[in-house]
């Protein structure tokens, strides 16, 4: 039998061969990826998030933040004019999982760290409308009742630190406390302005 | 920005070579591919290919259709062009140089020859003088509906705690000078909260205090709060309660009531400050945004 016919007859074989074949595109497009500095290094001053930012960070994703909002910045002059400085993967290192995104149906926030006031922030997210009337965001008034105390974050920072974050012993045991008191609000906000602020505000 | 280079950001020259031989030998087997497997001649006897299911029911080895074949070779034969003209082989940058950021700096560049001269022209000239300049102000307001609608909103008429810029009454100073400095380098308000010092007694006294300074009448010790307003508030908001541009302490004196002139927003002010910010945007925007930008908000007022 030629290899034709036993691939025609045998769907394990056929299933093998078709996946040694897309498999090409993958080994030239990803696998080096791995193998780069720029991908895999972190920025200088770029530093892991705070057990209060990385809650922050987790609610965004709860909450389907990045469903709307991109967080990458692309290298046209019509970005950075409004955004700043484009977005660099090595800025992204700690990020698991990364949450650039492709469509926006808000405006991207990956610079959005120091751009706005928290206060600013805590009105927009209780009701944007109340500072952009315009806006079609929905409301997300119950971050600021919700606590985040006594979530499972050094369970978190532990977990991140073997996929290679370098979070010290005193920054997993001093998580807990810094989290005594606050709401969710204080989360997304100290996740939001911090991020993107790697990079000063030169465009 | 550093120039960037592909061969030495890989953490070895193996996975730049890696890459080419995956991506040339893969264009290399499609070609062996194409014409290997187009034999059969049109227009001649076609044959089953010899597979049967089903009892009877045979394939045909017909050729592929002329026009769709060479669309195969078509293809083919661009990706070879486009490897040599843009970076997609790893070993090779490509003939036209061509790489992300640096087509990003020529847009840029684009730019500055065409807007800069402009920029130039209009920081020579006075803020006051740009201010009657309709293009100068056409401008600005672009500018001023990109980056500061989100907060001081689309007519500049502010909101709760975001001050309206458009009546003349200024925390910071409504001087040209003073603008830009607000727009450069930012402001942070730092009413500290008196609660905890007064109590709730207190912070009643001393709001009906405050909102009888401008002719507003609310239950509550006038005498006692104006006693705990000279202990406490003269140092930022003055004796005479006019407040003070150098540390953004508003006129208390005045109709203009940043978060609001009902007794509840002014207890709230008085029991847990206010600490609004205006963020910092000279860095960001550059020298000649921030001056085209300051000459509109100064137009905003001086028209009325």
């Amino acid at each position: 039998m030629s290899l034709q016919t036993k691939t025609e007859k045998s769907v394990p074989l056929l299933i093998i061969l078709s996946v040694i074949v897309i498999l090409f595109g993958a080994a030239v497009e990803i696998i080096p990826l791995f193998f780069m500095k720029s991908t895999t290094q972190p920025i200088d001053g770029l530093k892991p998030y705070t057990a209060l930012q990385l809650t922050g960070r987790d609610l965004y994703v709860r909450e389907g933040c990045n469903t709307c909002h991109s967080q990458m910045i692309r290298p046209f002059r019509a970005e950075t004019e409004r955004y700043g400085h484009y977005s660099l993967a090595s800025e992204f290192v700690y990020d698991r999982p990364f949450l650039w995104g492709s469509k926006r149906t808000g405006p991207d926030l990956h610079r959005v760290g120091g751009r706005y006031s928290n206060e600013w922030h805590r009105i927009h997210l209780i009701n944007p409308r109340d500072v952009v009337p315009g806006s079609v965001m929905p409301g997300y008034p119950w971050l600021a009742e919700n606590s985040v105390e006594g979530s499972n974050i050094a369970e978190k920072m532990k977990t991140l630190r073997i996929l290679g974050v370098p979070y010290t012993d005193e920054d997993v045991a001093g998580a807990a406390d810094q989290l005594k008191g606050k709401t969710e609000m204080d989360a997304m906000i100290a996740y939001l302005q911090h991020m993107g602020s790697t990079i000063p505000a030169v465009r | 920005m550093p120039e960037y280079d592909l061969m030495s950001d890989f953490t070895s020259p193996f996975w730049a070579w890696y890459i080419f031989i995956i991506v040339a030998g893969s264009i290399i087997w499609l070609f062996y591919l194409l014409m290997t497997q187009n034999k059969e001649k049109r227009n001649t006897d076609i044959k089953p290919t010899g597979h049967k299911w089903d009892e009877n029911l045979e394939e045909l080895n017909t050729p592929l259709p002329r026009w769709w074949l060479q669309l195969f070779y078509a293809t083919n034969i661009f990706a070879v062009g486009y490897l040599i003209l843009y970076p997609g082989l790893a070993v090779f940058d490509g003939v036209l140089g061509w790489s992300s950021v640096g087509a990003y700096n020529e847009e840029m560049e684009a730019a500055d020859k065409k807007f800069g001269e402009q920029y130039v022209n209009y920081l020579k000239q006075d803020v006051a003088e740009l201010a009657k300049n309709k293009d100068a102000l056409t401008t600005g307001s672009r500018l001023f509906s990109t980056y500061c609608t989100q907060c001081h909103g689309s007519d500049a008429g502010g909101g709760p705690g975001f001050p309206n810029l458009r009546d003349g009454d200024w925390l910071y100073g409504g001087d040209v000078a003073q603008i830009k400095q607000t727009i450069a380098t930012g402001r942070q308000a730092a009413m500290p909260g008196w609660g905890a010092v007064l109590g709730k007694d207190g912070v009643k006294n001393v709001t009906a205090y405050v909102m009888s300074l401008s002719g507003k009448k609310t239950a509550g010790d006038l005498d006692a709060g104006k006693e705990k307003f000279q202990q406490l508030c003269v140092a930022c908001h003055g004796a005479d309660a006019q407040g003070n541009i150098a540390l953004g302490a508003p006129n208390l004196t005045d109709q203009t009531w940043l978060y609001g002139g009902s007794r509840r927003s002014i207890e709230k002010s008085v029991a847990d400050g206010r600490n609004g910010r205006m963020p910092a945007f000279g860095d960001f925007l550059g020298e000649g945004k921030v001056h085209l930008l300051t000459a509109y908000v100064y137009s905003l007022s001086v028209d009325n």
